[in-house]
């Protein structure tokens, strides 16, 4: 049985609300809390990175997972803003977990969707029985152009997950991906702000992907909407998720444990993740939970889990809601100090 | 630099020190020689809890280079839980420390050597609001 033995989290302390960005450019706060489903985001404060939100995620995970970092023998780190353009994040993260020098690494870029196509290589080493333990890590500090859509929700978190077969909290009774070569949203080498096709991002994009997701994967298993306690969708807004959810056939109570875009933002890589977690966080044993990523350029990963009594002993505290609703507000003026948006010339 | 700090990765990034079995002391930064041994120290490396308390602090506003975006900001000096007393940076506002409050390693951002040079990681800390 491979599955998820431990997971771990992590959000910056700094919110920004919807409010302020929208007094700077000129804009109504209202008419986009309504239109995004967002009040505010999370901001990374001056020393953080994905490096560092990557390795206080694989932290949690490795110290309540009470196994010898030595075990793992995989690291992947997905990501749309690691720090190094060329030098991986997996090393820095497998130097700051202990996790020796024995191990598969790399750094993978999907746009938000890199954390989970890392819990599916782990998952595919796990089976071959490559590796005892892989540790897949969703982490971003996402950038967004100043005064662009993007920067009510471009945000920063992340959440790490060990894959095993033994101690297995959440199995993984199957994965499905649909991809497709679809421009939707990109940042070119040297940019330092991504592009996107505005609403061509909607229906051909995430809805096209993440339906084909979740269908491909409960045709595989047979499986139906009602079969699950809990869905969690890729939350790049507040509005998005919901609709996919209406259009496959899932209620609002499904989605809603697992929903935290409207209070830290789209934390790209860790969002998905970040909602499993929430979920993981309450779960009860027996309790089937949907997971569908969704990556710009463009695919989705569709995975099913079944949680297991050993949840019932797990350390699940902090929880993933406590941390989203903990946090201070800032200004737009250390916002754009915070994420270096100032130019000294 | 690059040499100098790829060598102290493994220190910085978690707080490994060394523990003296002879005595029962415990050394950040590592020593190779228990001060108070001498020749019948018997040092081997230990992970360090990363928990401790602030001992005193200073609020530093005429900050280093790599520093300057983040002044005015708290350096203190730590008492860790198994006796060693290091100075690190204290991530909080300068009126939230106190002496005495419990504090917990954190990696953060060091700084970096510009914007094409190396990043330099490790450990800072953090209020521990849990037991503070």
């Amino acid at each position: 049985m491979v599955g998820i033995v431990s997971y771990g989290t992590y959000i910056p302390k700094y919110r920004i609300r919807v409010e302020e960005i929208a007094r700077i450019w000129g804009e109504n706060a209202e008419t986009i809390k309504n239109g995004l489903g967002i009040l505010q985001k999370s901001v990374p404060d001056f020393d953080e990175d994905t490096a560092t939100i990557a390795v206080e995620a694989g932290r949690e995970a490795v110290k309540r997972a009470g196994i010898d970092p030595k075990e793992i023998g995989a690291v992947y780190v997905g990501s749309e803003s690691h720090p190094y353009a060329v030098k991986p994040t997996a090393t820095i993260v497998g130097e700051a977990l202990g996790i020796g020098n024995e191990y598969f690494a790399a750094d993978l870029e999907f746009a938000c969707k890199a954390g989970t196509a890392g819990i599916q290589i782990c998952m595919g080493l796990v089976k071959a029985g490559m590796i005892k333990y892989g540790l897949a890590i969703g982490a971003d500090t996402s950038q967004s152009r100043p005064g662009d859509a993007l920067e009510y929700s471009a945000a920063a978190g992340g959440a790490a997950v060990v894959i095993g077969k033994d101690g297995v909290i959440a199995e993984i009774e199957g994965t499905y991906s649909f991809t497709s070569d679809t421009p939707d949203f990109w940042r070119r080498e040297g940019q330092p702000y991504p592009s996107h096709g505005g609403r061509f991002t909607g229906i051909p994009a995430y809805f096209r992907h993440i339906t084909s997701a979740a269908k491909g994967l409960m045709e595989e298993l047979g499986l139906k909407p009602s079969d699950f306690s809990y869905a969690v969708f890729h939350q790049p807004n507040g509005k998005f998720p919901v609709r996919v959810a209406k259009m496959l056939g899932f209620s609002t109570e499904q989605i809603k444990q697992g929903l935290l875009v409207s209070h830290i933002g789209n934390t790209y890589s860790g969002s998905s993740m970040l909602g499993l977690c929430a979920v993981l966080d309450e779960a009860k044993p027996g309790e089937r939970i949907l997971l569908i990523s969704f990556g710009s350029g463009a695919g989705s990963d569709a995975f099913s889990l079944i949680v297991t009594d050993e949840i019932e002993d797990f350390e699940r505290t902090p929880k993933v809601w406590d941390k989203v609703m903990s946090g201070e507000f800032i200004d737009y003026g250390l916002y754009v100090k915070l994420r270096r948006k100032i130019k000294f010339g | 630099m690059l040499p100098r700090f790829w060598r102290k990765i493994k220190y910085r990034y978690n707080l490994v020190g060394t523990y003296c079995e002879n005595c029962g002391t415990y050394y950040y930064p590592p020593r190779n020689l228990c001060p108070k041994c001498r020749r019948k120290s018997r040092i081997k490396e230990v992970q360090l809890s990363g928990k401790g308390k602030v001992i005193s602090y200073s609020i530093v506003h005429d900050a280093p280079e790599n520093f300057k975006m983040m002044k005015p900001y708290v350096v203190a000096l730590i008492q860790l839980d198994e006796g060693p007393v290091i100075t690190s940076q204290l991530v909080c506002k300068p009126e939230e420390v106190k002496i005495g409050m419990r504090v917990k390693a954190i990696f953060r951002k060091y700084g970096e050597e510009g914007e094409s040079g190396i990043i330099y990681y490790g450990t800072k800390f953090v209020p521990d609001e849990k037991i503070s």
